[in-house]
């Protein structure tokens, strides 16, 4: 690598560890199929239908004693948590229906914690949480099928195979650590990995436009060292923009409330893999799709004078 | 070289300075307030009433101030916010049940930015509370109700025709309807009939069967389609009239993919009224009362039943007309004191209604409510588990079955109602206009004003910090050009809000989420130029040559990365729907603006500290 524009900084070998490291995304891949399929993913109010009820009491309440008196007045399997704090309670039941929230109110009774106050009442119908199952679902596979051919056809078909992998493999892990955990999968953790796939294919393209740009640069070097190269190169910048991403994720984590907290996690899960997928799926699949020079040369006028560009 | 001719500098000072007014009137927050308007035409509405609810506030001893009337009602602000809704009650009081007093927010944009048509960002319920819903349309429903009314006028043409197509009966039967007749003549005049007019939508197929004959007649596809489109769109207009007599502001009403209707409404915290308003899918029926015995008639109980005699009545089971009729509806008073109705109907409705009117003067004239209601119906499933399940059904009650006195046409009033409020709730669901189709609520949230202020603040916490951190991250590994990426982070803030505000966007609280989201990614862009810039120092560039080279380099990959994203949110939107179409128009949006600032924007300022000065000896970066 002597004839490398940059001297400076050590050249890290990241292809090195190419195959642990895809063996590695294979199996978390396997793993988080088996736990999306085998356990299954708990889903929210607005996927699953149903009533959710949130309380606020005055006084801390017992969760045990809530669901035991839902029963008792009828209610059909009542779910109650603790959502927050000891004093607010959620509670999810199967049915629908008018005045639900009085009614539950009426068969908590006034000594558990005292008259609470409604937070919210949402009522979500079956056939409406089915839909935006499937909505969500077909909007993910037709995303991957854009980037496949956006990347195509900006690219070469090689990296649009790696990138639509790389996303695929970011999406199955969030939703897998999702179904792996029992985290609850609602409407707001759609929009987060809906989002991670979008940072995701931002990443990548960072990754690969650095990658063309040096396959045409450096005339001598094997495939892998111009990846190497295009690694390092970008690392500083993956970094910092992972980083000040992760720290905006962290922010919303810790002051922007319960119903954000596990689209936060869904974030934070996805930008981190999505930034380790640029590299160790997108870009080690080009290079094992057998990546060459001769694949990214073919428009002459790309050789780049650039002026007067913003 | 790095400079900028004068007229970039200007684009961009002029998209700030038309961003900062768009963006200015979020700064503003609105006032809790009360709506007071008439609940119909023949009451007044003027200061003079405004005061009197004035008043009425005072000696409750709520605070309030702002009183003004705009157009045909007057807005009152309270102080408090957690009296607002002890405002209603009070004000409700002291005005009766002939006012609407309707929970309000009033925005509080100063004049010279609302004359500048810059208003603010319209809360999603999630931050303002209120209730929202998701009607579906029982579109099955509007055909049953469509082959209804054909089978009447089909009876009605072949009973024109006199015996010359006599027919035996003339009933629905699932999906189509079916007719029978005693020789294939008079079958065959009757298809004769069927083939024009009214019936020519309906394909009519002749059948013989142990000696009698049939004529069954199926709407085709595109009648369906059509049918249920009306339905949807029938039921979208009456919504929207409905929810304009609730007097909410700035209500949404918007069709949401084949058959169902989103409602929401801001600010809005007495959920039982409004969903008794809007679910009420109610109708009305006119039907002469049954004389005789026979198939042709139904029996219906009364509405109120206290004061009847008998508990049923029964009624014809042809229709004179139906609620769709009706143009305008007023409550009032007759000669006794009695709450009544008074009703107009369009020329069709009044033309049937004299022809049924003229010969029956002195039978009685029956008026059904139709309304769609659910029950718990309790289910044993797969599992042996009991479940309880919704069913719909409909319920039609008599409210009022008066002799005809003479002939009626296009104006008639309704009396036997039980109370002032009952009279006036029919009024306004009659002026509304009736639904086309029954309605159930897919979806129904409600929240709470102490929480959707909670989310506010919780989200406006995590932009402040979320913006800080990156700020200080930014400024301490990039020093000047950091600086530079942060000012254009906060251009872009606002500008993004000001496109979010002009496009009349909904703010929720995932809304924010990506906003905030947005700002880590828009300093991506800043962090390739920077880092490339670097680069190109470190490769032995000249400073002047190093900020080039980092831009157009970095620009390609800037541009492509973006594109893809923005694909991705452009398939999103296509696909999705409302919450998830939100998501991707401020993704989009995001994506744009900060193009522009950390692109464009950070140029500028560059070009500006550095471009003049030909061999700066350090960059601080």
């Amino acid at each position: 690598m002597a004839d490398s524009p940059v001297s400076n900084p050590p050249i890290i070998k990241f292809m090195a560890w190419r195959r642990p490291a895809l063996l590695a995304s294979a199996v978390l891949t396997a793993l988080s199929i088996v736990a999306i399929v085998f356990k299954g993913l708990v889903l929210g109010l607005d996927f699953s239908g149903g009533t959710q009820i949130e309380l606020h009491f005055p006084k801390a309440v017992e969760t045990e004693v809530v669901r035991a008196r839902l029963s008792a007045a009828g209610f059909v399997s009542p779910v109650a948590a603790h959502f927050g704090s000891e004093s607010d309670l959620l509670i999810r039941l199967r049915e629908g229906g008018d005045d639900l929230a009085t009614r539950v109110i009426a068969a908590i009774g006034p000594d558990a914690g005292g008259t609470p106050e409604l937070r919210r009442m949402e009522f979500v119908g079956p056939q409406v949480g089915a839909e935006l199952r499937d909505q969500g679902g077909i909007a993910v596979l037709v995303a991957l099928l854009g980037i496949l051919i956006y990347v195509a056809v900006r690219f070469q078909y090689k990296f649009a195979l790696g990138a639509a992998l790389a996303v695929a493999h970011d999406t199955i892990i969030t939703v897998g650590f999702f179904a792996l955990f029992g985290y609850e999968f609602d409407l707001t953790v759609l929009a987060a990995v809906l989002t991670v796939i979008g940072y995701s294919i931002n990443d990548t393209i960072v990754v690969f436009d650095r990658v063309r740009e040096n396959f045409r640069l450096v005339r001598k070097g094997s495939p892998e060292e111009v990846m190497n190269l295009s690694m390092t190169q970008t690392l500083e910048r993956t970094l910092l923009t992972s980083g000040a991403t992760l720290l905006v994720v962290l922010a919303l984590f810790f002051v922007g409330g319960e119903v954000l907290h596990n689209f936060a996690i869904a974030l934070m899960v996805g930008i981190g893999f999505g930034t380790y997928s640029s590299i160790y799926v997108a870009s080690v699949l080009a290079l094992e799709l057998g990546v060459r020079r001769e694949d990214l040369l073919l428009p002459v006028k790309d050789s780049q004078e650039f002026d007067g560009l913003p | 070289m790095n400079r900028y001719p004068l007229w970039k500098y200007l684009l961009i000072l002029c998209v700030l300075a038309i961003s900062f007014v768009y963006a200015a009137p979020n700064l503003y927050a609105p006032d809790p307030a009360v709506q007071i308007s008439a609940q119909n035409s023949a009451t007044r509405m003027d200061d003079a009433v405004l005061a009197s609810a004035a008043t009425a506030l005072d000696a409750a001893g709520i605070g309030h101030f702002g009183e003004l009337m705009t157009g045909n009602s007057g807005l009152i602000r309270v102080r408090e916010r957690d009296q607002q809704l002890a405002a209603k009650r009070v004000v409700q009081q002291a005005l009766g049940f002939d006012y609407v007093v309707a929970l309000n927010l009033a925005p509080t944009t100063p004049t010279w930015l609302s004359n500048l048509k810059a208003k603010p960002m319209k809360l999603g319920l999630d931050l303002s509370g209120g209730v929202h819903f998701l009607l579906e349309v029982d579109t099955s429903d509007v055909m049953a109700a469509y082959l209804e009314t054909k089978s009447t006028q089909l009876r009605e043409a072949l009973r024109a025709a006199g015996t010359e197509a006599r027919y035996q009966f003339v009933r629905v039967e699932g999906d189509h309807i079916l007719a029978t007749f005693d020789t294939a003549a008079r079958r065959d005049r009757a298809a004769a009939i069927a083939a024009v007019g009214d019936f020519r939508e309906l394909v009519a197929a002749p059948a013989d069967s142990d000696g009698r004959y049939l004529l069954s007649l199926t709407p085709g596809p595109k009648v369906i389609a059509g049918r249920e489109d009306y339905a949807v769109s029938q039921n979208l207009t009456t919504l929207r009239n409905r929810v304009n007599e609730l007097g909410v502001s700035e209500p949404l009403v918007q069709r949401q993919g084949r058959n169902r209707i989103v409602v929401q409404l801001p600010g809005v915290q007495d959920t039982a009224e409004a969903k008794r308003i809007i679910g009420k899918t109610a109708n009305l029926e006119f039907r002469l009362e049954a004389k005789g015995e026979g198939l042709a008639r139904e029996s219906f109980e009364f509405r109120e039943a206290s004061d009847r005699r008998e508990p049923k009545a029964w009624l014809e089971r042809d229709l004179v007309i139906t609620g769709d009729r009706v143009i305008n509806a007023a409550s009032g008073y007759d000669e006794n004191g009695r709450p009544q109705v008074n009703i107009t109907l369009d020329s069709d409705g009044g033309r049937a209604m004299s022809r049924a009117t003229r010969s029956n003067v002195g039978r009685r004239l029956g008026v059904l409510f139709v309304e769609t209601r659910q029950r718990t119906e309790e289910r044993t499933n797969a599992e042996g588990v009991v479940e309880k399940i919704p069913v719909d059904y409909q319920e039609k009650k008599i409210i009022s079955l008066a002799t005809i006195q003479s002939a009626l046409g296009v104006q008639f009033r309704i009396t036997g109602l039980a109370s002032p409020q009952e009279a006036s709730e029919l009024a306004l669901l009659l002026r509304a206009g009736a639904l086309a189709a029954p309605m159930k609520f897919a979806e129904e949230r409600t929240i709470g004003p102490s929480l959707g202020a909670e989310n506010i603040s919780a989200g406006v916490l995590s932009t402040e910090i979320g913006l800080a951190v990156v700020v200080v991250f930014m400024l301490f590994y990039y020093r000047m050009f950091g600086l530079f990426a942060n000012l254009a982070l906060t251009a872009n803030m606002v500008i993004l809000a000001a496109l979010m505000s002009i496009i009349g966007a909904t703010l929720t609280l995932p809304g924010i989420a990506g906003f905030v989201l947005t700002m880590g990614m828009a300093v991506d862009a800043n962090v390739l130029i920077n880092a490339r810039i670097r680069e190109e120092l470190h490769n032995g560039q000249t400073i002047q040559g190093a900020i080039t080279a980092g831009y157009d380099r970095a620009y390609t990959s800037i541009v492509d990365s973006n594109l893809t994203t923005l694909l991705v949110a452009g398939i999103l939107y296509v696909i999705g729907t409302g919450p998830v179409q939100g998501f991707a128009v401020t993704l989009s949006l995001g994506i744009l603006t900060s193009m522009f600032t950390a692109i464009m924007g950070t140029r500028a300022l560059t070009n500006l500290v550095y471009g003049s000065n030909r061999n700066p000896k350090k960059l601080w970066i």
